[in-house]
This record gives C-alpha cells, sequence and structure tokens, in this order.
C-alpha cells in the first residue's frame, strides 16, 4: 500500500504550482538570452524608438551579416578566444592529470597542507594580482601577445581542477592498482594504461570547465596585459560594437550569439558527462 | 629501494609541475604585491620604500566608505544566489514530464562567456530602451524611463541582480545534486506517518541541505567578493562611485591611475580578508565532515 512512488505522485494543482515555480526561475535564468536574441533581429532604428516593443517587427538576420562589416576583426577574435582557451586547457590538463592522480593514490605528510594551499589559491582572482603580474609578464617580455592571457590563464585555473578530477579520481577503485602492480607494472605505466581510461569521463567534465572557465578569464587578463587587436580575445574584442557616438546593440547580440554558438553545440553534446560530474564532485567534496 | 620510498618520489615527480606553475604565477606575484605595497611604485623610474604610508592613505581616503560596501554588495549578492538556488533546485527536483530538458536550460548563464551575459544585461538595464524599463512602463509600473546604471541605488542593485544571474546555475545544480543525496527512506518514513509535502520540505530537505548551502555559500562568497567584470562592464564603478567595491577601486588605483604601490597596499588588504574567509571556508567543512581530512 505504501509503495515508495506514490511518494512522487502529484495532485494536479501542485503540478500547476511546480511548473510556475519552473517559469519563474527559469525567466530570470534566461531572459537575457531572449531578449538579446531578440534585440539581434531588431533593425538599430527599431531599438531605439519608444514606447518599447518586446517583438521585433520585420525581424531579418540582417544583423548578422553587417556585423562582419562594421568589425572586420571579429573573426580573428573568435578564433584567438578559442585558441587561447583551448591552449589553456591543454596546458592546464597536463599538469593536472598527474596531480590529481597523485592527490588521489597516494598519502603522506604534507600533501594535506599541500592540497588545502591549492584551493587557497583558488581564491585569489587574477585581479588581485594584476599589478605583480604585469611586472612578471613584462619582465617575461610576453606582454601584447597570446603568452599574456595564457600563462596566468592556466594558474588560476590548476587548484579548481585539481580537486575536481581528485575527487573522481579517489572513486576508482585501489584494487585496479594492485592487480597492476602485481602484475609487475611500473606507476608511470599503471598510471596511462589503467588509470587514464578509466578516469576519462571525469577528465571530460575537468576539460570543459576548465575551457569554461578559460573563457571566462579573458576579460581581466587581455584588457590589462593586451593592447593589440590582433591578440584580442571576444569578450574584449566585443568592445569594439561600442561605436564613438552609440553602441550598435543589435550588432553586438548577433557578434555574442555568433560567438556563443560554437561552445554551445560542444556543451549540449557533452552535457551528460557535465552535469553527472559536476554533482558528483560537489556533494563528495 | 624500497617501495614506499618509490611511490614518494614518484607522488613528487607528478606533484612537481602542477605546484612549480603555481608557485611562480601566483605565490611569487603574492610576495611582490606585498613588496610593493611598501613602496611608491609608479611609472616613475625610481622606487623608494615609504613603509605605511600606502596603508595609511588607504585609511584616510574614502577607502573604509569602499569596504562597507564591497561587504553589503557581496551580502546580498549571496544571500539571493542561496535563496533563488535553493528554490530552483527545488522546483527542477520535482518529477514532472520535461525535468531534464528545464536542468539543461539553467545551465547557460554559466557557460556562455561572463562578459557576453554582461553585455545583455548591459541592454536590458538602458533607460530609454531597455526590456526591464520598457515592461515596468507598459504594466504602468512607473511612469517614465528608468536609467538603471545612471542612479547610485538602482545601479548597485542592478550588479548584483547580474552577479546573481551568474551565480545561479551553478549553487542550482549543486544544492541539487545535495537534495538527491537525501536517503529517499526519510521521506517514505515521515509520508507513512501522514507528513504533508510542506512539512518535509522543511522537517527533512531544508535541515539536511544546510551543509550545502553553508559550504556553497562560504565558496560564493569568495567567489563574489573577488567580483570584477560584471562592475566594470555594466558601470566602472559609478555612478560617482556607488558600485565600486575593493576589486574595481585596486584596479582603478593601480592600473588606471598607475600607482602600483597605493594599489598593492589595497590587494594585500583584500587578501587578508580572502585569507580569513578561507580561514573559515576550511574551520567550517571540517566541522561539516568530521571524518574526513582537509
Amino acid at each position: 500500500m505504501s509503495s515508495p512512488a506514490m511518494i512522487d505522485r502529484y495532485r494536479w494543482w501542485e503540478i500547476v504550482l511546480i511548473y510556475c515555480g519552473i517559469a519563474l526561475f527559469l525567466f530570470f535564468v534566461l531572459s537575457p538570452f531572449v531578449e538579446g536574441f531578440l534585440v539581434s533581429l531588431k533593425p538599430l532604428a527599431q531599438l531605439f524608438s519608444s514606447p518599447y516593443r518586446f517583438w521585433p517587427e520585420n525581424g531579418s538576420f540582417e544583423a548578422y551579416r553587417t556585423m562582419w562589416i562594421s568589425v572586420p576583426g571579429f573573426g580573428r577574435y573568435i578564433f584567438n578566444s578559442f585558441f587561447i582557451s583551448t591552449v589553456v586547457t591543454v596546458i592546464v590538463l597536463c599538469l593536472v592529470i598527474p596531480a590529481a592522480y597523485a592527490f588521489a593514490r597516494f598519502e603522506f605528510k604534507g600533501m594535506g597542507i599541500l592540497l588545502g594551499a591549492f584551493l587557497t589559491v583558488n581564491m585569489f582572482s587574477g585581479a588581485v594580482l594584476l599589478i605583480p603580474l604585469f611586472r612578471l609578464m613584462r619582465s617575461m617580455g610576453v606582454l601584447n601577445t597570446y603568452l599574456a592571457m595564457i600563462v596566468p590563464g592556466v594558474a588560476f585555473l590548476i587548484p579548481s581542477a585539481i580537486w575536481l578530477l581528485r575527487t573522481y579520481m579517489i572513486r576508482i577503485p585501489q584494487e585496479l592498482n594492485e592487480a597492476a602492480y602485481m602484475d609487475g607494472a611500473s606507476h608511470f605505466y599503471t598510471l596511462r594504461r589503467v588509470i587514464l581510461p578509466i578516469a576519462m569521463p571525469g577528465i571530460i567534465v575537468v576539460a570543459i570547465t576548465t575551457f569554461i572557465g578559460a573563457y571566462a578569464q579573458q576579460f581581466i587578463f587581455a584588457l590589462t596585459f593586451n593592447s593589440k587587436t590582433e591578440y584580442m580575445p571576444l569578450p574584449v574584442g566585443l568592445f569594439a560594437y561600442f561605436g564613438k557616438q552609440e553602441v550598435i546593440w543589435n550588432e553586438l547580440m548577433a557578434a555574442s550569439f555568433v560567438g556563443i554558438a560554437p561552445a554551445m553545440v560542444v556543451i549540449f553534446f557533452l552535457q551528460r558527462y557535465l552535469v553527472g560530474g559536476l554533482t558528483a564532485g560537489a556533494v563528495k567534496q | 629501494m624500497s617501495v614506499q620510498r618509490s611511490a614518494f618520489i614518484f607522488a613528487w615527480i607528478l606533484l612537481l609541475p602542477a605546484v612549480l606553475y603555481v608557485l611562480a604565477i601566483v605565490a611569487y606575484p603574492l610576495v611582490d604585491t606585498f613588496i610593493l605595497s611598501f613602496t611608491d611604485a609608479s611609472l616613475k623610474k625610481t622606487t623608494n620604500w615609504v613603509g605605511w604610508v600606502n596603508y595609511e592613505k588607504i585609511f584616510n581616503e574614502r577607502f573604509a566608505e569602499v569596504i562597507i560596501r564591497t561587504f553589503i554588495w557581496t551580502f546580498f549578492s549571496v544571500a539571493l544566489k542561496m535563496v533563488i538556488g535553493t528554490f530552483g533546485a527545488c522546483m527542477l527536483n520535482a518529477a514532472v514530464p520535461g525535468r531534464s530538458l528545464f536542468r539543461l536550460l539553467t545551465m547557460p548563464p554559466w557557460i556562455v562567456p561572463m562578459a557576453i551575459g554582461i553585455f545583455m544585461w548591459g541592454w536590458m538595464y538602458n533607460g530609454q530602451f531597455g526590456m526591464i524599463s520598457g515592461l515596468l512602463q507598459r504594466f504602468g509600473l512607473v511612469d517614465g524611463p528608468v536609467a538603471f546604471l545612471a542612479y547610485g541605488s538602482t545601479a548597485f542593485w542592478a550588479t548584483i541582480i547580474t552577479d546573481v544571474w551568474i551565480g545561479v546555475p551553478l549553487v542550482t545544480i549543486y544544492f541539487l545534486a545535495a537534495i538527491q543525496s537525501i536517503p529517499k527512506d526519510l521521506y517514505e518514513a515521515a509520508w507513512t506517518d501522514g507528513a504533508g509535502r510542506w512539512y518535509r520540505f522543511r522537517r527533512i530537505t531544508l535541515p539536511l541541505m544546510v551543509p550545502a548551502i553553508i559550504t556553497m555559500s562560504m565558496l560564493s562568497l569568495i567567489a563574489t567578493f573577488n567580483s570584477f567584470d560584471i562592475i566594470w562592464i555594466l558601470t566602472q564603478g559609478g555612478p560617482s562611485g556607488e558600485t565600486t567595491t575593493m576589486i574595481i577601486d585596486t584596479y582603478q588605483t593601480a592600473i588606471g591611475s598607475k600607482k602600483y604601490g597605493e594599489g598593492a597596499a589595497r590587494a594585500v588588504l583584500i587578501c587578508i580578508f580572502l585569507s580569513l574567509f578561507c580561514f573559515a571556508y576550511f574551520r567550517v567543512t571540517r566541522r561539516l565532515n568530521p571524518e574526513k581530512r582537509a
């Protein structure tokens, strides 16, 4: 009689309430995107006319064509963003996979402290260290190059990546290591041939979150360490649509959607890993 | 060579690259900031040791006001994230058709490059033609256009709302996971005893979510305290400094006015606050799961 499934059965008005709640929540989350998309469809004159109209009249994808013309370097900005984020992600993975494995498998004095130290680093944003980083980049002679955005970008993404991947690797049974050692495999061989393939879903999650993080970081590092348009990443490059008189809003929004579309497609296909991995990492701490 | 020893060496070989990298790019600049904060470093060639002058200046200027504002800004932003995140997680946890789609739809603010989301909010807040002002007028809630970013009080809240919007997806997903890890038999037992849905939420879900809420508010506190992009893109700290937080002020002093020494002193102060938050975070998480180290 008291089957567990019955608990989850809602009365009709409860279902209505839940859908209203979800609608309210999603309205908050999605309204900037909806509005942004509608703006990208409106002619500029319509944007600057009163009274305010929500739906576009004679909406068209014209802005998606003209955005390439008003800011000729736009394609370059997208490329720069993807290039910087990809390089950052690859370097972070190379540094973090071994470190996370060490934290997950070996235990001796000082490791807990080191892990805590990484977490502490995670809490300092690049904004706090901009002045010395600027001096460091200048003395390394990498200001106004891709490296000016890649080098600091990597450092601030290492800690959270280590924590996330370590949580994942801890759950891989220790017996696998022992079995491999029994068969005479070296530490390194075990890591490469036994652990890495099993940890792949976790590595994918770390790769995605690092990529997203790298994309988000580009604003402040590019703003401070780079003044050359040819190396400008998308977030800063979008300021090109801020004209002397007014912002070309419809093209700015069109450019935003063009800029994020590839990332959205990738994440859409990988979201199964993403939600699972994030929540597992979150709850297990 | 013993097995123990070879494992020790191997572990350090694995750790070293990441450790060295972070030491060079984070720890060294941290030390450099500290040293700089006692100098009058600027664009000038010469740099002199000035002792505590930069710190004394901080407290003589309007910086005390900036500190208080930063804490108020952070407090409201974090509190709203927790409330909206809890609400969202409960809604998305409900077993109704379409929920996996709804969960997917919460992700965009987190996935999209922050600056792009902020540009979109910039338009929403536009006084003459933005959506919020437009809809408020359409429904007769206000008489004329409201330029949210032009007045201190509205700009303050506008930047908070945008910060909340960016933070909410992660909070929601984290809370959703927390809700789902609550043992089902607790609900079943309560249900058998005739407890209603609201009662079960108040007496089971909410109390068992407390550790997740505490952990997330600590993490969120640190992220919000460090928030730069949102305020910088929307208001650059204006109008007349009413959205200037510590991070913004530090950036304006150090990078904008090229007063490296004075900027560094501000950065050191931020580091002290962040260290206190970290310390509190470790204490709290250790208390929440006492059986685990670190």
